[in-house]
């Protein structure tokens, strides 16, 4: 499913990570400045490796010695940003149907159904993400990114910006997307608790190494 | 109230059509040049930066001279465009469009510049990881969140246009029905002895449309921080 063979400096930090997986949540776990979020936008095309292969669902998508690198718009990604990143100048329908659009899918009520009654935001369809409370907000990113039919779906820790409240409302609807909604993830979090809940894998990162690989057991 | 002679309508008139072709034929240029400027590192951005404020800070009758130089039927640029595409500047209401427009122009980028510069690029990010490719990002997210400042810039641009006087003059002259813009009306009738009373009532209008835009331009910015803000 994701495969990941990279280098990369950033000043004096140096990343070097390999992985590969074929778990269903793939949990990347580590302090803040392990390097998780830049090992992310690497799978997503944001940042460039210096060297080093990425590898998602069967298509190379950089590829440093063949000089392949697939730009972000067409890696068929879906990634939902810590600060939800709606856009502030369209309505909350607009957002969610904005990916689809953008990759001129067909409109597919069913799937459209589903995944607005799974994150529960039928009635928010026409505020302003700027009306929406921090839970809602994220609750409609996670519609939006799932609408545009990624291949792989990316999370840089979706609860980080929320209280323990609002996390513990939208754990469980995480918990439902794992369950139902088909889509291969990559969760980024330094909370123990919270890929015990999630991830099916985990990949340990300190200091820009993978420390350690494995199953949930790993996080001890 | 105001008793506008036919001669004074039709100096309005022909204000309004150089400064609304000057605004629309350099808005395209403006936020092209905006986004290079907000977004782009390149050699001799500076000098590019001083070039689009050089209008500014030049004397009118310089910017004026080097456009009948350089669009005059025998200048370089001119006799070129006069030859091959039939397009005359030279005392023609064109070239009063032309030169209000190249006078307007610092005024013009500058609010796009800054409402590009004011837009959260992680939300770029955000519509390319949705698919959207560089140039749907663009008028998906970057020109939608810009438009009050692009609304604003055009504005500024058309007030400056409207009563640009030293440029235009230097370049196109000033000849009723073609090139008499109400600037240089009015520089014409107070120069006549019963010219006061036109000039006076030519005055009122341009107080008039000065504060009608900037009125107008206050309230795209204010639009503009309520669009970043999403409310």
């Amino acid at each position: 499913m994701l495969r990941v063979d990279v280098e990369k400096q950033l000043g004096e930090f140096s990343l070097s990570a390999s992985f590969s997986s074929e778990g269903r949540v793939i949990g990347l776990f580590g302090a803040s400045g392990a390097g998780k979020s830049s090992l992310v936008n690497m799978i997503a095309g944001l940042l460039r490796p210096d060297r080093g292969t990425i590898v998602i669902d069967g298509e190379t998508v950089d590829d440093t010695a063949a000089g392949i690198h697939v730009p972000t718009y067409r890696r068929r990604i879906g990634y939902v940003f810590q600060d939800a990143r709606l856009f502030p100048h369209l309505s909350v329908a607009q957002n969610l149907d904005y990916g689809r659009r953008m990759n001129g899918l067909a409109p597919d009520p069913a799937q459209h159904k589903r995944i607005i009654d799974l994150l529960d935001i039928g009635a928010l369809r026409d505020r302003r993400p700027g009306k929406l409370s921090g839970g809602e907000r994220q609750r409609v990113a996670l519609g939006r990114a799932l609408l545009s039919k990624p291949r792989l779906l990316l999370l840089d820790e979706p609860l980080g910006a929320l209280d323990e409240g609002r996390k513990l409302e939208i754990l469980p609807y995480l918990v439902r997307l794992r369950d139902e909604a088909n889509v291969p993830m990559v969760y980024v979090s330094h909370d123990v608790a919270e890929l015990r809940q999630l991830a099916t894998q985990i990949v340990m990162l300190k200091q820009g190494r993978v420390t350690s690989f494995g199953g949930v057991k790993v996080l001890t | 109230m105001l008793d506008i002679s036919p001669a004074e309508w039709t100096a309005i008139l022909l204000s309004l059509r150089v400064a609304v072709i000057a605004t629309l034929v350099a808005t395209p240029f403006g936020i092209a040049l905006a986004w290079l400027l907000a977004r782009r590192d390149f050699w001799g951005k500076s000098v590019l930066d001083a070039l689009v404020h050089l209008p500014l800070v030049l004397p009118p009758v310089v910017t004026g001279y080097l456009l009948l130089l350089s669009f005059g039927r025998k200048g370089l640029i001119g006799s070129f465009l006069a030859d091959h595409l039939g397009m005359i500047f030279a005392f023609r209401w064109t070239g009063a469009a032309l030169a209000c427009g190249v006078m307007a122009f610092p005024l013009l980028v500058r609010p796009m510049r800054l409402s590009i510069e004011a837009i959260d690029r992680r939300l770029e990010q955000a519509a390319e990881t949705l698919g959207a490719a560089p140039w749907k990002v663009f008028f998906t997210v970057t020109l939608p969140l810009a438009l009050p400042g692009v609304l604003a810039g055009m504005v500024l641009g058309f007030a400056k246009a409207i009563g640009e006087f030293g440029a235009t003059i230097t370049f196109v002259s000033n000849i009723p029905g073609e090139t008499q813009t109400i600037s240089s009306a009015i520089y014409s009738l107070i120069q006549t002895p019963d010219g006061d009373a036109a000039a006076g009532r030519l005055v009122i209008v341009s107080i008039v449309l000065a504060i009608g835009a900037l009125i107008a331009a206050e309230w795209f910015a204010r639009r503009a921080t309520q669009r970043l803000h999403g409310n």
